[in-house]
């Protein structure tokens, strides 16, 4: 009982639960989990025959966090920054460190700006998005929609609908915001 | 090659690029056999992990042949079949020397406090992911393992991250004989992080969610039991009920930053005002008894969440938490496939031509045609 020393009785003995459940117990002993201690230090090196790996070429100035030294020796190349995001997500790179708020919400702004701008750009280069087969909408056929989502407990179908809206909605309308802003900037200074 | 691309929120597409080039003498490429989409990949399909560039690839979780390497590569050669861990790590930092191989300092330039990872936004270092016909795979003498001759392609996926964080979370929690343990979230994470508690001697094991195929696969596939969020008014008056007023003694977040069950800190959480919802974390704190144990491996934003942290100050709990380091995981883990103990591929419930990948993110990301792992299948296009 909780309210004096003894644990409350569990459902099962140890005995009962191995009969029951393949594996109960194998790894009751913390020497076979894998990661304990959390700091462990091996000397292997899992395979890696340097002290530190040779540096990858650096073919455009890569943006990295202002937290880091230098350009780490190893680096992703995918899509480097372009347009009006890539100079938002440069300057965000180049201003604020990770402790900084203001550098995940201009990230935040530049991803929304890069998928607005990509839509427009699509159809300049001839592969225009496709709201129908980018959003998977058409794999409802396959399942039974309304059966898998009401009269089952469920939580998130009161939300389901809208959450595409969420995201996207606000960042139209700042956009919105900012381009009339500009605009009356403009026409005050003409 | 075919490889899906990011659009924006909510949208991915299947469009013909180049095949990745060597770029490190480490490098090696790999044609991707079989794949997987993440729990973690519905926080960026949904537009909640900042720096996520349209026209990139997702997918951290796959296997393949190694197609092509770089002139330093010493471990790997064309025509080997191989399974890769979600993180890339280097295997020499002051991290990677001490097993932390979720936490390498070598190979994200973009951000010291995350580990990088394969298709996971520049956030994460800004890879490519594995989610098309050929992925680079970086410092690939370190991270790729042969996979043995007796594992089936499926058990090999779900080695690549969900069942290795599943017991990574079990871990985290230090479970004794006896303990009762809570997981919340019954995806491919918390599935394996239930059955995983067994094999550390839990004495109960409780999963709690709202979808329920879920539930009826934690009952059947973890040996849990059940608890559907929905049916009961107050989480934490329900498990110090079940507990005899004490609480659990371990609890485990296998939820992450989309947790449903509040409307506002959902809201919150899409409109980017927060980090991520802690719902879930917060019934964990709520749940658990005095001194107890909260594990998280469930994934948040690096802005703020609304976590009850005085709560667990006062109760004296121990928080522990990280991105799984898989390959430490794996002896152990490949011991338990070998023997039967553990069988991964069975919860997996599609098989989606890499073709037809926006239908197998709709269908997972609404929680659809009872989908709880689909694996993505490049060749079958
Ligand atoms: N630490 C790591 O290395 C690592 C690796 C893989 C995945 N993850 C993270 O683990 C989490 C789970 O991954 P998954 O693949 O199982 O995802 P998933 O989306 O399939 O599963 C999440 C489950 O949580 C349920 N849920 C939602 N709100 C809940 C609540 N309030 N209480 C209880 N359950 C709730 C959902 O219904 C769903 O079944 C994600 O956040 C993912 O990013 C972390
Ligand atoms: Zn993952
Ligand atoms: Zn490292």
């Amino acid at each position: 009982m909780t309210y004096t020393a003894a644990k409350p009785p569990l459902p099962e003995t140890p005995e009962q639960l191995r009969a029951r459940i393949p594996g109960w117990g194998v790894d009751l002993d913390p020497a076979d989990r894998p990661s304990s201690p959390k700091l462990d230090f091996r000397d292997d090196l899992t395979g890696a025959h340097w002290e530190f790996p040779d540096r990858q070429p650096e073919k455009y100035p890569r943006e990295r966090s202002m937290e880091h030294k230098f350009l780490t020796p190893v680096f992703g190349t995918a899509s480097p920054p372009r347009g009006v995001s890539g100079a938002l997500r440069t300057l965000s790179y180049r201003k604020f460190s990770e402790a900084d708020v203001a550098h995940w919400l201009i990230l935040m702004a530049a991803d929304r700006v890069d998928s607005m701008g990509s839509s427009f750009t699509s159809v300049l280069r001839g592969k225009p998005d496709n709201p129908i087969t980018e959003t998977g909408i058409l794999g409802e056929f396959k399942a039974r929609p309304i059966r898998d989502r009401f009269g089952r407990g469920r939580a998130d179908t009161k939300h389901q609908w809208m959450d595409p809206l969420i995201v996207t909605t606000p960042w139209v309308l700042r956009a919105g915001v900012v381009y009339l802003v500009a605009k009356g900037l403009r026409a005050r200074r003409d | 090659m075919r490889a899906m691309v990011y659009r924006g929120p909510y949208r991915v597409r299947v469009e013909e690029k180049d095949i990745p080039p060597i770029e490190h003498p480490n490098d090696a490429i790999i044609r991707v056999q079989m794949g997987a989409i993440c729990g973690s990949d519905l926080h960026l399909y949904h537009g909640l992990v900042p720096d996520t560039r349209v026209g990139t690839t997702f997918g951290h979780e796959f296997i393949g042949v190694v197609h092509e390497v770089g002139s330093s590569v010493q471990n790997l050669k064309v025509g080997d079949r191989v399974m890769v861990p979600f993180n890339i790590f280097c295997g020499s930092c002051w991290f990677c020397a001490r097993g932390l191989y979720g936490n390498c300092h070598n190979t994200n330039p973009n951000a010291t406090a995350v580990g990088a990872i394969y298709g996971y936004s520049h956030t994460t270092g800004g890879y490519d992911g594995g989610q098309a016909a050929f992925v680079r795979v970086p410092v690939a003498d370190v991270g790729p393992t042969l996979i043995p001759e007796w594992m089936s392609d499926e058990d090999a996926v779900m080695l690549t991250d969900a069942l290795p964080t599943g017991y990574f979370g079990a871990q985290l929690g230090d479970i004794v004989q006896g303990d009762v343990v809570v997981v919340f979230g019954a995806g491919p994470v918390g599935l394996y992080a239930a059955k995983s508690a067994w094999l550390m001697g839990a004495g109960r094991v409780i999963v709690v969610d709202h979808i329920e195929d879920r539930l009826e696969k934690a009952r059947t596939f973890a040996h849990a039991e059940t608890l559907n969020f929905t049916t009961v008014k107050d989480i934490a008056v329900e498990m110090k009920k079940t507990t005899d007023f004490l609480g659990a003694d371990v609890c485990i977040d296998a939820v992450g930053a989309e947790a449903d069950g509040g409307f506002m800190q959902h809201v919150t959480t899409k409109l980017k005002l927060q980090g991520g919802s802690p719902i879930a974390l917060n019934w964990a704190i709520d749940s658990v008894r005095k001194g107890g144990t909260i594990s998280v491996v469930g994934v948040y934003g690096p802005v703020f969440s609304a976590v009850k942290f005085g709560d667990a100050m006062q109760k004296g709990l121990t928080l522990r938490m990280n991105q799984t380091p898989v390959k430490r995981q794996w002896p152990r883990l490949f011991e338990h496939v070998k023997s039967g103990v553990l069988k991964p591929s069975e919860i997996i419930t599609h098989r989606i031509p890499l073709e037809h990948i926006a239908e197998g993110y709709h269908l997972f990301s609404s929680k659809l045609d009872g989908c709880i792992k689909p694996v993505v299948i490049p060749s079958a296009s």
